[in-house]
């Protein structure tokens, strides 16, 4: 049986469609020094997704953190093909902002619902950030 | 592609931020990938900020320079940028690098370092960055007037620029300042907007500041206490100079996240705003400044002093240069500073002076960006409360405090 497909606006920030399945977290990423551009590995010690590959999956977190030269971890990562499908977060900053213009990501946020509470790892996600919206199936259990 | 309208200005979806048909047709890749790419993070900035317009600006100073701090994913991005046919349209300078870049074989740079440093320098000279290599563009040729607005990043240098000169910046982040030197232009929000420079905290400084290592604890201390405020300084001292003011915008740049501060009757903007209406008081007594001191600094048996963060102006050359006269150091001596400086100093015999002493004067770079930890060393006394915070981790190295005077006297007698 088909899952029910929920939509949901907020602010498309980098526009373009994205696809994939939900990696979810409640705790910011520092890309430098956070996350192997290499392998698309989370590598910040005592991280809850620590050890989890975010490469071509709909990333959701809050915000970034750390240093303004992650941005520039987010475009080795495209480069290596090694990086997420979109962002969704909370209420983005420069430093992500910045890291999904030059990496080419779709980036969405203030979303009418909070994705991290609503959305689960693995549930597929569409984001449509040019038209402003995500589109999700809850996973079927 | 979305269809947008062509009336000389168009509105971008429901946002507010409008756009000229010029700006809109770089956005739209027709003056060619590189501008686009500058154009789309402007744009971004300009939405996250609910700017509702870009406005043109003097400057842009780029922080990311050092290979240490932006490693191959930074010097691709510069390279492809380049590539690109990325090109500035104002002023544009930059921080340090991670090391001299004439003389990096003599303070002991790996080779493999320094081939990826010379690769970042030449990709942002041909997007026409210039290769000014300092943390203190306020000191350079150019220095900016009292309303002008910039794009710099380099936190110290902001509130420098804010505080002091009056000129109007954000506290940008590396690759934003660069789309901003290339387009020419900024998203109008933040401190470019005079409301937003209003100070909301006073602070009482109680004791008298004796040195310019005071005004760095002092600073270290307002940032650290009141990281979200803009504050409006009352200061009991004679003693303010540039150097001072260096010292304390960028220790408090460094611990909070003030772009701007504002100090009675010394800065220029002070007079506009009234501190009577200022909700809350802090008082500063010298027990704060010595307790802050204690957080960054532990008495040890430096291998290296280092002078130079933000780097040297004129005026601490000399100062050094005239201590080191006919003697004969018996610690090794750092001096950081840039390029520009270098040349005065060294056309007023004080690079000399200062060698003959056997200290070293380091131009383009800074401890803190230079790979200390490949270089054997791991235990600096500095004057600088900025340089103490950043040492331990991101170069492994221990910090002990002194002012420039007791920093020099160690250097002298190893005391």
């Amino acid at each position: 049986m088909r899952s029910m497909e929920i939509e949901i606006k907020g602010r498309g920030l980098i526009h373009g469609i994205a696809e994939g399945e939900a990696l979810v977290t409640s705790q910011p990423i520092s890309f430098l020094g956070g996350v192997d551009p290499k392998t698309g590995l989370i590598i910040e010690k005592g991280h809850e997704l620590e050890g989890s590959n975010i490469s071509k999956k709909i990333l959701i977190f809050p915000h970034g953190k750390g240093s303004t030269v992650g941005s520039y971890t987010l475009f080795a990562m495209a480069k290596n093909g090694t990086k997420p499908a979109g962002i969704i977060n909370h209420k983005t900053e420069p430093i992500i902002a910045a890291g999904c213009a030059i990496a080419k990501i779709p980036l969405i946020d203030n979303l009418e619902i909070d994705p991290i509470k609503q959305i689960d790892n693995g549930d597929f996600v569409i984001i449509n950030s040019s038209e402003g919206l995500i589109k999700f199936n809850k996973k079927e259990t | 592609m979305k269809k947008r309208k062509s009336p000389s200005i168009t509105k971008r979806e429901s946002k507010t931020l409008y756009l000229t048909t010029e700006e809109e047709k770089i956005l739209n890749r027709e003056s060619g990938e590189a501008a686009a790419t500058a154009m789309r993070l402007l744009v971004t900035m300009g939405e996250i900020f609910d700017a509702d317009r870009l406005i043109p600006i003097i400057s842009a100073q780029i922080s990311g320079i050092s290979y240490k701090t932006i490693g191959d994913a930074g010097l691709e991005f510069i390279q492809d940028f380049s590539r690109l046919g990325a090109k500035t349209s104002v002023y544009a300078s930059m921080n340090p690098a991670g090391m001299d870049l004439d003389h990096w074989k003599e303070i002991g740079i790996p080779e493999d370092f320094a081939i990826n440093q010379k690769k970042i320098i030449s990709a942002l000279n041909e997007i026409g960055v210039k290769s000014t290599c300092t943390c203190t563009p306020y000191l350079l040729e150019r220095i900016p007037n009292y309303g002008d607005h910039l794009a710099w990043a380099e936190s110290s240098a902001v509130i420098y620029a804010n505080s002091v000169l009056g000129a109007m910046t954000n506290r940008e982040g590396g690759p934003i300042a660069l789309a901003s030197a290339i387009i020419g232009k900024t998203p109008l929000y933040g401190f470019h907007i005079k409301n937003n420079r209003r100070p909301t905290l006073s602070i009482d400084v109680q004791c008298e500041l004796k040195n310019e290592l005071d005004f760095s604890l002092l600073g270290f201390y307002i940032g650290k206490k009141a990281s979200e405020e803009i504050p409006f300084i009352n200061l009991p001292t004679n003693l303010i100079n540039n150097t001072c003011l260096k010292a304390l915008g960028a220790a408090m740049a460094t611990s909070g996240g003030q772009a701007i501060y504002h100090i009675k009757d010394i800065t220029p903007e002070s007079k506009d705003f009234k501190e009577d209406k200022l909700k809350e008081k802090i008082t500063v007594e010298r027990y704060e400044l010595n307790k802050t001191k204690e957080s960054l600094s532990q008495e040890l048996d430096p291998d290296i002093v280092f002078i130079g963060c933000p780097h040297c102006n004129i005026e601490e050359i000399e100062e050094i240069s005239k201590i080191s006269r006919e003697t004969r150091l018996v610690r090794k001596l750092y001096v950081c500073t840039s390029r520009h400086v270098w040349k005065t100093a060294n056309s007023k015999g004080y690079i000399d002076e200062i060698e003959k002493a056997g200290g070293r004067v380091v131009k383009d770079t800074c401890m803190v960006v230079t790979p200390l930890e490949r270089m054997g060393i791991s235990r600096v006394l500095t004057n600088s409360s900025k340089a103490a915070n950043y040492l331990p981790t991101l170069c492994k190295s221990k910090v002990y405090l002194r002012d420039l005077k007791g920093c020099m006297k160690y250097a002298i007698d190893g005391n």
